[in-house]
């Protein structure tokens, strides 16, 4: 039996998986900042809390796309930095990698954001971020119950995505 | 056909004491490049606050779709990096070979003063010296 939009599930932080994850934790924010979706799946370390956590993430991200449109070497006409971009002007990064992780990511032309972080081995990951994105559109944007702008509160997507992002080698 | 478009060196409070260009389109003026190199070294620090795990030390690339930038910190907080072209192999060495002039022409010479921006004929002349060298072991590859 299937519904969609399991009312009284809340969305994060779950139960984390088997062990056989390499993704630590994906984020999704829409344009206006709004984090439709959190969910971790192996994070020892909690540095803040999760409102913070989220803001600070899509701040991490605006900043680092004014960067790198600013920095371009290939483009000579640049706005100012801090200028908001919209979704595909401007060259934009699509991953970051520290010692003890790799960050993806991806921005859809509607402005949906899609964060997967992994561990930092991980190679390019962007057609498993175009993936996500082929099951939110399925699940979560054809859910006539959803209401664009508001936190993803689908247990198919959930469930698909968690049964996908196990299988990232 | 340059396949590093810049370097930057920035000491342990963020503020820019190197900048050299090679040849790209998207130059930047003084402020420009100062402004980046802050925001740099602010995201640094951010991305620890982010780390699922414990021990981050700081970005070390980021590639974006027209270039890719290598970041190297020594134990003292002064960081290097390098814009190039996406794809570009052996920048950490080059960083490391970057990181050893510094400690040579620059902290070495005793008439230059920390946390201000570097000034060295020699550092330079090595450097460059040091960039074209390895273009041409790159390209004779």
């Amino acid at each position: 039996m299937q519904f969609f939009g399991g009312s009284e599930i809340s969305p994060s932080p779950s139960v984390p998986t088997t062990t056989g994850n390499n993704a630590h934790m994906i984020y999704v924010f829409n344009r206006n900042g709004v984090c439709l979706l959190y969910r971790e799946w192996n994070r020892p370390l909690h540095t803040l809390n999760p409102q913070q956590d989220h803001k600070l993430m899509f701040g991490l991200l605006f900043s680092l796309k004014s960067l790198t449109a600013k920095m371009d070497p290939t483009s000579a006409e640049k706005g100012n930095l801090g200028v908001p971009q919209l979704p595909g002007q401007g060259c934009s990064f699509h991953s970051f990698r520290t010692n003890t992780y790799k960050l993806s990511f991806m921005e859809t032309p509607s402005g949906i954001k899609f964060i997967l972080v992994t561990n930092p081995r991980s190679g390019d990951l962007r057609e498993t971020l175009m993936y996500i994105y082929n099951l939110y559109v399925e699940y979560v944007a054809k859910n006539p119950l959803y209401t664009p702008g508001t936190p993803i509160r689908c247990e198919l997507f959930n469930t698909a995505l968690d049964q996908y992002v196990r299988s990232i080698p | 056909m340059a396949a590093i478009y810049s370097i930057y060196i920035i000491d342990k409070s963020g503020g820019l004491i190197f900048y050299k260009d090679y040849g790209s389109k998207g130059r930047m003026d003084t402020n420009d490049s100062l402004r980046v190199a802050s925001l740099w070294h602010s995201m640094d620090a951010i991305s620890h606050q982010l780390s699922p795990t414990t021990g981050c030390s700081g970005i070390e690339l980021l590639e974006a779709d027209t270039f890719d930038l290598h970041c190297f910190q020594s134990l003292t907080g002064t960081k290097f990096f390098v814009v190039c072209e996406p794809g570009t192999q052996c920048m950490d060495a080059l960083l490391k070979v970057i990181y050893e002039l510094c400690t040579d022409y620059v902290l070495k010479n005793p008439f230059y003063e920390m946390e201000m921006p570097i000034r060295c004929e020699l550092f330079d002349i090595n450097l460059t010296q040091a960039l074209l060298k390895d273009r041409v072991v790159l390209l004779g590859r």
